[in-house]
């Protein structure tokens, strides 16, 4: 299954919930559309919840870093929320929980936003 | 084609086309290989990712989807390792050539992170310049817990 993505608002924060695979083709393309498309509609708070995806390669992974230099180049903030174990893993592989802020519980997550 | 049954694990050769649905194929093949050698489901699903990227590798970046070029996946199971071959007819490359994906400056960079994931998901990882024509040759060790 490719990956599934839902918007939905809480207070001015939009939560994407994706869910299936993030990986090379439809999956990621259609994932860098989404942000795209928060990012032009003005959405300056993103939090993205991984909570349902079951599996990412290194493409699925560079778009999450596309993601967050495209929200934070247009002055906004993007954040991960429940993120499996798996997907730990490949953030601190490649050392990106460096570069992301994660979170486990979404209300403290939209809280964070400033 | 692989054949399972009876209890033996036959060797696997394929030649598989140049596109993303030769990735799934040659993923679902090793993770049945892994699956046969006892592999815990963690390890399979570290092995497969691994596969993945190699195979990406060899379509995207090595034959570049080319329909004129083939890539040939080999799995074998023997003295105690589930190996994996995969090669690709692109120009070849150099490991050395590939930017660190960890250092500071390219953290931010969206691909690169492949050989990185690969080097991090079997025990063994050997990539070489094929011999005999252009592309190249990588080879993935996973090491069984038991004699197979």
């Amino acid at each position: 299954m490719s990956v599934k993505l839902t918007v939905r608002q809480v207070g001015d924060v939009s939560v994407v919930d994706a869910s299936g695979r993030i990986t090379l083709g439809e999956g990621s393309s259609a994932f860098r559309e989404a942000i795209r498309d928060l990012v032009n509609k003005g959405s300056k708070k993103v939090l993205l919840n991984l909570g349902d995806v079951s599996y990412i390669d290194s493409s699925g992974i560079g778009e999450l870093v596309s993601g967050f230099t495209t929200v934070t180049n247009h002055g906004g903030q993007l954040k991960l929320l429940g993120l499996t174990k798996r997907v730990q893993d490949l953030l601190q592989i490649t050392k990106l929980y460096t570069v992301f802020e994660v979170f486990d519980d979404e209300s403290a997550a939209v809280r964070s936003f400033v | 084609m692989s054949e399972h049954s009876g209890g033996e694990f036959k060797n696997v050769e394929m030649l598989l086309d140049s596109t993303l649905g030769s990735v799934d194929v040659a993923e679902t093949e090793v993770l049945r290989a892994a699956e046969f050698a006892g592999l815990p489901e963690e390890d399979r699903h570290r092995l497969g990712m691994a596969v993945r990227e190699s195979m990406v590798n060899a379509v995207v970046h090595g034959n570049k989807y080319s329909a004129q070029k083939k890539v040939h996946l080999a799995i074998r199971i023997q003295s105690g390792r589930l190996t994996v071959e995969i090669l690709d007819e692109g120009e070849g490359f150099e490991l050395s050539s590939v930017p660190d994906p960890l250092a500071q400056e390219n953290l931010l960079r969206q691909s690169g992170r492949g050989i990185l994931l690969i080097q991090a998901f079997v025990d063994e990882f050997r990539v070489r310049r094929r011999r005999e024509r252009t592309g190249t040759e990588v080879q993935l060790i996973k090491y069984l817990s038991r004699e197979s």
